[in-house]
């Protein structure tokens, strides 16, 4: 198969989506190398000193879950079916023109799906370790960058130095400090910007071919809204509840929960999920002698569910509360996720603790509870 | 303002009530939303003529599902809010967990003082709410008052389903089964006291009083199993169906 062709269906593609095609076509013809990847644990370093492109595949649309059905159940996260639904109806330019897709063995649902996966696209999968609190994670998930390394090394016929690696891991910590900079905008009060703005700019660097470009257009948007509001411009009214928004990955349902908060008198001050605050205050320690025991240290420190016990997880909640003055707590969860459906317990025990109401709700990427859950959240608003 | 209208399009029934400064409820209404909240919302605006209760005199509040399509409202609030303080209202009581009914959800509220603290909700679902009693009536031929007066004199059997589509093939087999009409009844009721039940435990707290309000409030027999399950008087009132209108026609108040 030509690799460099379009899909057949092509023609049938709205323009946004065929620009994406047309853009991945063309790194593709300058010879270049895309990996496409799901999660926050994927080590972008590696790739990135590898020179090969990485592009997030996380599947946010309802529209190919219909087609993923006939392979998955039903009763699975929205997330993976969309994801792989986009694999097997060839409508996501990533996806399609990927040479290498990468996954981690961040659930159960997911872990599964690569399999299946792996009949139509070239899957790589990380052992990610679940017992952060053991003395072996940090050696388990360096073999696993080890691995990573020779995998890439053979499959390209190239070779990662550890010059290059450091330089990527020195690239990556600053684009983390700009995403952390845009996030933590929304300390002030009130907050200078709508979360499903700021989302905008976050998620803009998962898509792009150029991440210092990338990195440089973050850091430019926090200086123009920054400027902006010292000039006295105030999009967010202060009488808008501070709200917290913390749970399983939320680019599908970004509008009707995000979207739907901040348009019944609410602002997301801080997104805890992965999309958001969660990954971005870690760093890379460039001046540790072994850089991948280094970059191991970073991942381990991400609080998702899957880990357990998740001490991360509720140790960041504690701290962005207080940082970002939270009036109320909004946890997200997508059907059919196990990990962040039973974690609520522990979220739900901490926000008594410290005082703020909590609401969760969960739900999917169809329209089907859009009324439903907006009534949730603005009655969520007015008790506040 | 002389007087404050709370409206209530809710997914099977409008009510409205008129309040006046002294909150005294003057005018009442209940009756089918149909297919269309735009037209219930309409209907209410000429019973308030028909009352001689101008718009211009009066500060109106829209709750329920149809709360957006009330063009003449001048705020809208959810029914979570509203049935809140309509149900503390009629209650009284300081701390209260109001268990309400609805057409197509089943709502649980904690209130302090008429202040929601924290409320639960049916997702996506219409197990234990009002039209899944009705359906299981009508597949009974029975109206859905009828079916909690008989579902007292049966017993020993359970539906199983909380799925509504599920639960009445399960019914229409328990029929086939020639269970008598009594037993399947009560296992209606009976599924609907339990999924109440489920989900008072997750947010009912020491020391409150409970309520009901929505469509079965007026419905003893199903009141009497509530209290049963849950191990307290269940309070409810001729009042409580407009719970929800009257909670709005308290938030018109600060307008």
């Amino acid at each position: 198969m030509d690799e460099r062709r379009l899909p057949s269906i092509f023609e049938e593609f709205s323009d946004a989506r065929k620009a994406g095609f047309l853009r991945a076509k063309e790194v593709k013809d300058r010879g270049g190398k895309i990996a496409g990847t799901f999660c926050t644990f994927t080590p972008n370093e590696i790739f990135d000193a590898a020179g090969i492109y990485t592009v997030s595949l996380c599947g946010t649309s309802d529209e190919t879950v219909a087609a993923a059905e006939a392979d998955l159940p039903k009763n699975l996260c929205p997330l993976i079916k969309s994801s792989y639904g986009f694999a097997v109806s060839d409508k996501c330019p990533y996806t399609y023109f990927a040479d290498l897709i990468v996954g981690e063995t961040t659930c159960d649902g997911k872990k599964k799906m690569y399999e299946l996966l792996g009949r139509l696209k070239d899957v790589y999968v990380m052992q990610l370790p679940q017992a952060v609190d053991r003395h072996y994670a940090k050696d388990q998930w360096v073999a696993e960058l080890r691995l990573l390394i020779e995998a890439l090394e053979k499959r390209f016929g190239i070779t990662i130095t550890e010059e290059a690696l450091r330089r990527a891991c020195e690239e990556r910590n600053r684009q983390r400090q700009a995403k952390t900079a845009l996030m933590e905008l929304q300390k002030q009060t009130p907050p200078p910007a709508f979360a499903r703005d700021l989302y905008a700019v976050m998620d803009s660097s998962n898509f792009s071919f150029n991440q210092a470009a990338s990195t440089q257009a973050i850091e430019e948007a926090v200086r123009k809204i920054q400027a902006a509001y010292d000039d006295g411009e105030r999009p967010v009214p202060a009488s808008c509840k501070r709200i917290l928004v913390t749970g399983c990955p939320i680019g599908g349902v970004l509008d009707k929960t995000v979207g739907a908060i901040e348009s019944s008198g609410g602002v997301v001050v801080c997104l805890e999920n992965c999309g958001g605050i969660k990954p971005t205050r870690l760093m890379v320690d460039t001046n540790r002698p072994n850089i991948l025991e280094a970059i191991a240290e970073r991942y381990l420190g991400i609080g998702c569910a899957v880990m357990a016990p998740n001490l991360h997880r509720m140790e960041l909640l504690r701290q962005l509360t207080e940082e970002f003055q939270v009036e109320g707590i909004v946890e997200v969860v997508l059907q059919a996720c196990h990990p962040y459906s039973v974690e609520r317990y522990q979220v739900r025990e901490l926000s008594r603790k410290l005082g703020i109401p909590y609401l969760c709700v969960e739900t999917d990427f169809s329209r089907s509870d859009l009324g439903q859950l907006s009534t949730r959240l603005s009655a969520f608003l007015e008790m506040l | 303002m002389k007087y404050r209208i709370g409206i209530d399009v809710g997914s099977t029934s409008t009510k409205a009530v008129v309040l006046d400064r002294d909150r005294a409820i003057l005018h009442r209404l209940l009756q089918p939303t149909g297919w269309s909240s735009v037209d219930a919302a309409e209907r209410v605006r000429t019973a308030l003529e028909e009352w001689g209760v101008p718009l211009e005199d009066s500060a109106v509040v829209a709750t329920g599902y149809g709360r957006i399509s009330v063009p003449y409202a001048d705020k809208a609030v959810t029914e979570i809010t509203c049935h809140a303080r309509g149900a503390a209202f009629l209650h009284g009581a300081p701390r209260l967990m109001i268990i309400d009914i609805g057409g197509q959800d089943t709502k649980l509220i904690c209130t302090e003082g008429g202040q929601v603290q924290d409320f639960v909700m049916n997702d996506k679902c219409s197990a234990g709410t009002g039209r899944f009693l009705e359906i299981m009536a009508n597949t009974l031929s029975l109206r859905p008052e009828e079916l909690c007066a008989l579902a007292r004199r049966g017993g020993g059997v359970s539906i199983s389903s909380m799925c509504t589509v599920f639960a009445e093939s399960e019914v229409i087999s328990l029929i086939g089964s020639g269970r008598p009409r009594e037993d399947i009844a009560f296992a209606v009721m009976d599924s609907i006291v339990k999924k109440v039940c489920s989900q008072a435990q997750q947010i009912r707290t020491q020391d409150t009083a409970v309520c009901l309000t929505g469509g079965l409030c007026g419905v003893e027999p199903f009141c009497a199993a509530l209290s049963k399950a849950l191990g307290v008087p269940v309070a409810h009132c001729d009042d409580g169906r407009y719970a929800g209108a009257i909670g709005a026609a308290l938030c018109a108040e600060s307008i």
